[in-house]
């Protein structure tokens, strides 16, 4: 359909462009790539009085790579990612993940800030988010502000951000170079929207033992989860096939995915376990 | 509002609503209706052009973004004689029945081919992922894409 009508404005600072949002008590919203957002307006999901276009902010379109891990612009791009060198080392799972995020047009606009505001429960940005611990860093009328991933999404479509806000960073923590990582996704289609995926981490003491094991989940509840009792079966522990099988087990058991139009529950719970497995297969090079 | 940007290499300054998206101002303001509009929300791929050297989705841009954008379409993408080495592989291959999809998996071939001359099979099926055909089953899109490899190879940018 086509977009119902609504104001535009396209500030030149962070300050100009949260005075916008707040000066319309709510019924405001952000545009950053405008690939989720769109869409929304098309379904009449959305219907704002006014967008706020953030293109004109370079600030939010900068990768910095430091001693502290790696943070990501609001408006940096899929495609800025999967081009960046540097990240195939200092974050190679958010690569992994990226290279599943949408259609090759989609990556070209869309951006990890819109990802993060619009929370769909499928989405890999969100889940990687919460896999690694990261810090969304987010500025509103009452200032600066810093609220982890896993507080950060609270619902399909529903975050902890205020009207008023706009995300500034994603920071993910340091990524050790040894460090051992998977992701696995399912899709009907490569690029659409997960049934299924896994993003799993770990890393291996002088005995070669796990420690420190990351298991999310994104696809399977109303917003990415990490699987605790995964983690709980991996860390201590060398990642074989008989591990691997307790973790897939595991990761089946501690989800409970409704039915949708896409498959049942069942299926997406089985779907999960698989995934975890396959991921942590991959982390482990087992064959 | 008014917005100003560059179409085929031409200058452009349309009064549009905000609410218009890049596509409909392409087609209903400068009647380039090469540019096909399927779903109107992201899905088919029909409306792609290249924004700035970059694929996109035309319908899911708003034409006030598009201010000093380089824009090009798919009539920016032929000659004014004849056929360019992608339409004619298109033919060659009958990588079209129908044709409206034809626009969409022409830009986005292009801009890949631009960007990556070398692609193989599996990357072009990829990027074509994102653009629904309904008729000819893709396999002989994919075969006209990469036989108009060896073009972009040796001459850089088409056409």
């Amino acid at each position: 359909m086509k977009l119902p009508p609504f104001e535009y404005a396209c500030p030149t600072s962070i300050s100009e462009a949260v005075a916008l949002l707040a000066s319309h008590g709510g019924d405001a919203k952000p545009l950053a790539g405008g690939q989720s957002l769109v869409p929304m307006l098309a379904f009449r999901v959305a219907s704002p009085s006014l967008l706020v276009d953030l293109r004109k902010l370079a600030e939010l379109r900068q990768i910095r790579i430091t001693d502290n891990g790696v943070t990501l612009g609001a408006m940096v791009r899929w495609r800025e990612i999967l081009d960046d060198a540097r990240l195939r080392t200092a974050h190679p799972l958010l690569v992994a993940a990226v290279e599943h995020v949408a259609h090759y047009q989609i990556r070209n606009r869309g951006t990890v800030g819109g990802s993060m505001a619009h929370a769909d429960p499928a989405a890999e940005m969100p889940g990687i988010a919460v896999t690694c611990e990261a810090q969304i860093a987010v500025v509103g009328k009452s200032g600066a502000r810093v609220i982890e991933a896993a507080a950060f999404f609270q619902g399909p479509l529903m975050t902890a951000l205020r009207a008023d806000e706009i995300i500034t960073e994603i920071r993910l923590p340091q990524w050790p170079a040894k460090r051992r990582f998977g992701f696995q996704e399912f899709a009907r289609r490569r690029g659409d929207f997960a049934m299924a995926a896994a993003a799993v981490f770990y890393d291996e003491d002088a005995g070669k033992l796990a420690r420190n094991a990351h298991v999310g989940a994104i696809g399977v509840a109303d917003r990415p989860l990490r699987l605790n009792a995964v983690e709980a079966v991996l860390d201590d522990n060398t990642i074989d096939d008989s591990i691997i099988a307790k973790a897939e087990a595991a990761a089946s058991a501690a989800v409970d995915p409704a039915d949708d139009i896409h498959s049942s529950g069942a299926y997406r719970k089985a779907l999960i376990g698989v995934m975890v497995e396959r991921a942590l297969k991959g982390a482990a090079s087992i064959g | 509002m008014p917005v100003k940007f560059e179409v085929n290499g031409k200058p452009v300054e349309v009064e549009v609503e905000p609410r218009l998206t890049l596509a409909d101002c392409l087609r209903h303001h400068l009647g380039l209706t090469g540019t096909h509009v399927g779903c109107e929300h992201g899905v088919c791929g029909a409306c792609t052009v290249l924004v700035d050297g970059a694929a996109v989705r035309s319908c899911l841009m708003l034409a006030v973004q598009a201010e000093d954008a380089k824009v090009v379409t798919v009539e920016g993408l032929s000659l004014e004689q004849g056929l360019t080495p992608l339409q004619t592989s298109f033919r060659k291959h009958h990588a079209l029945q129908c044709g409206f999809c034809t626009p969409g998996m022409i830009t986005t071939a292009h801009a890949l081919l631009s960007e990556e001359p070398g692609c193989d099979a599996d990357r072009v099926r990829e990027v074509l992922s994102g653009n629904l055909c309904r008729c000819t089953g893709y396999i002989s899109i994919v075969e006209a894409v990469l036989d108009a490899r060896a073009a972009y190879q040796r001459d850089g940018k088409r056409p």
